[in-house]
């Protein structure tokens, strides 16, 4: 079957295309989150090590990864915007941002309440936390140079070149912990070994994952949807949408 | 099953403020992220008396003349 996916590229088909994909993604996010929190709290077994309180882990780690993920993905559209000078991709850029800088205060808030009880401190100046802050710095200051620049097609530009740059703290955030002596654990799970967790705490942290990215795409979509008005109120095809949905 | 009772659940371990204090942040940020985006919404569609949803328009209003 042959998809025209260039069609897609035009926000008014994206608009109505949008429209009818969010509730697919809503109704996957909540099923995976009531199955991620029955499996993270009534499953998975107490750890030996640090009690009930690692049961933090099913949120504080989709979250660090949605941060990073929901990041590259902002500037991977960023700077296809930037280069092919195609409206949605920046757009969508714009709409991830709020939502990654949400993920990213998520995994240091719960990061805080997690080192208090397991370190003894909420917070050290150490490799991986103070990149994980950058990172926040990141998102605000993508979010706060689009919206001090009045014209929409160069805040784009602007936001995609800091968004660019920004993808060096990327490698940082997730080599940190192999690069410098840090008091924040090595990785839970990764490529070439076996996960350092009891089966069914991994099952509850990734079922949790799954959740937060079907959150993420429904939200974004939500997002980027009334950005699309917002930018496309004077068109014709708004106008033509608005017509029709007058008369119908 | 690793509760007994609902105290034990809520307390966790005696790690209660730490794990709910991480999950009722996050529930409270996503709810917040979805009513913001929501107003974002209503705002732009009042300003320009856009109707955009139009289904929900008319359910609301047909419900109102039927109850």
């Amino acid at each position: 079957m042959a998809i025209n996916w260039f069609k897609y590229s035009s926000p008014a088909s994206f608009y109505s295309l949008a429209g009818k994909m969010i509730p697919v993604f809503v109704l996957a996010a909540v099923g995976l989150l009531i199955g991620g929190l029955y499996v993270g709290f009534f499953v998975a077994p107490t750890d030996f090590q640090q009690g009930e309180a690692y049961r933090i882990i099913f949120i504080h780690v989709p979250a660090a990864w949605m941060s990073m993920f929901l990041y590259v993905v902002m500037a991977f559209w960023a700077g296809i915007g930037l280069a092919f000078n195609t409206r949605l991709s920046s757009m969508l850029a714009t709409a991830i941002a709020p939502t990654g800088a949400m993920f990213t205060f998520l995994a240091l808030w719960t990061g805080a309440l997690w080192g208090k009880p397991m370190w003894g401190t909420w917070w050290v100046w150490d490799a991986r936390l103070t990149s994980e802050l950058i990172l926040l710095f990141l998102y605000i200051g993508f979010m706060s140079l689009q919206a001090a620049i009045d014209d929409p097609r160069r805040a784009d530009k602007a936001g995609a070149i800091i968004a660019l740059v920004g993808v060096v703290n990327i490698p940082i955030i997730y080599f940190s912990v192999q690069w410098w002596n840090t008091l924040h654990q090595g990785a839970s799970v990764s490529v070439n070994q076996a996960p350092a967790m009891a089966t069914t705490m991994l099952m509850g942290m990734l079922i949790m994952v799954f959740a937060s990215w079907m959150y993420s795409i429904a939200v974004i979509l939500k997002r980027l949807r009334v950005i699309i008005l917002e930018r496309e109120q004077h068109t014709a095809w708004v106008s033509e949408l608005r017509q029709k949905e007058i008369m119908g | 099953m690793n509760w007994t009772s609902w105290s034990e659940f809520w307390s966790m371990g005696g790690y209660g403020f730490y794990v709910w204090g991480s999950y009722s942040v996050a529930f409270i940020c996503i709810i917040g992220e979805i009513l913001l985006i929501s107003k974002r919404r209503r705002t732009l569609e009042k300003q320009h008396s856009l109707i955009l949803e139009p289904n929900t328009k008319t359910k609301e209003i047909k419900n109102e003349t039927t109850s």
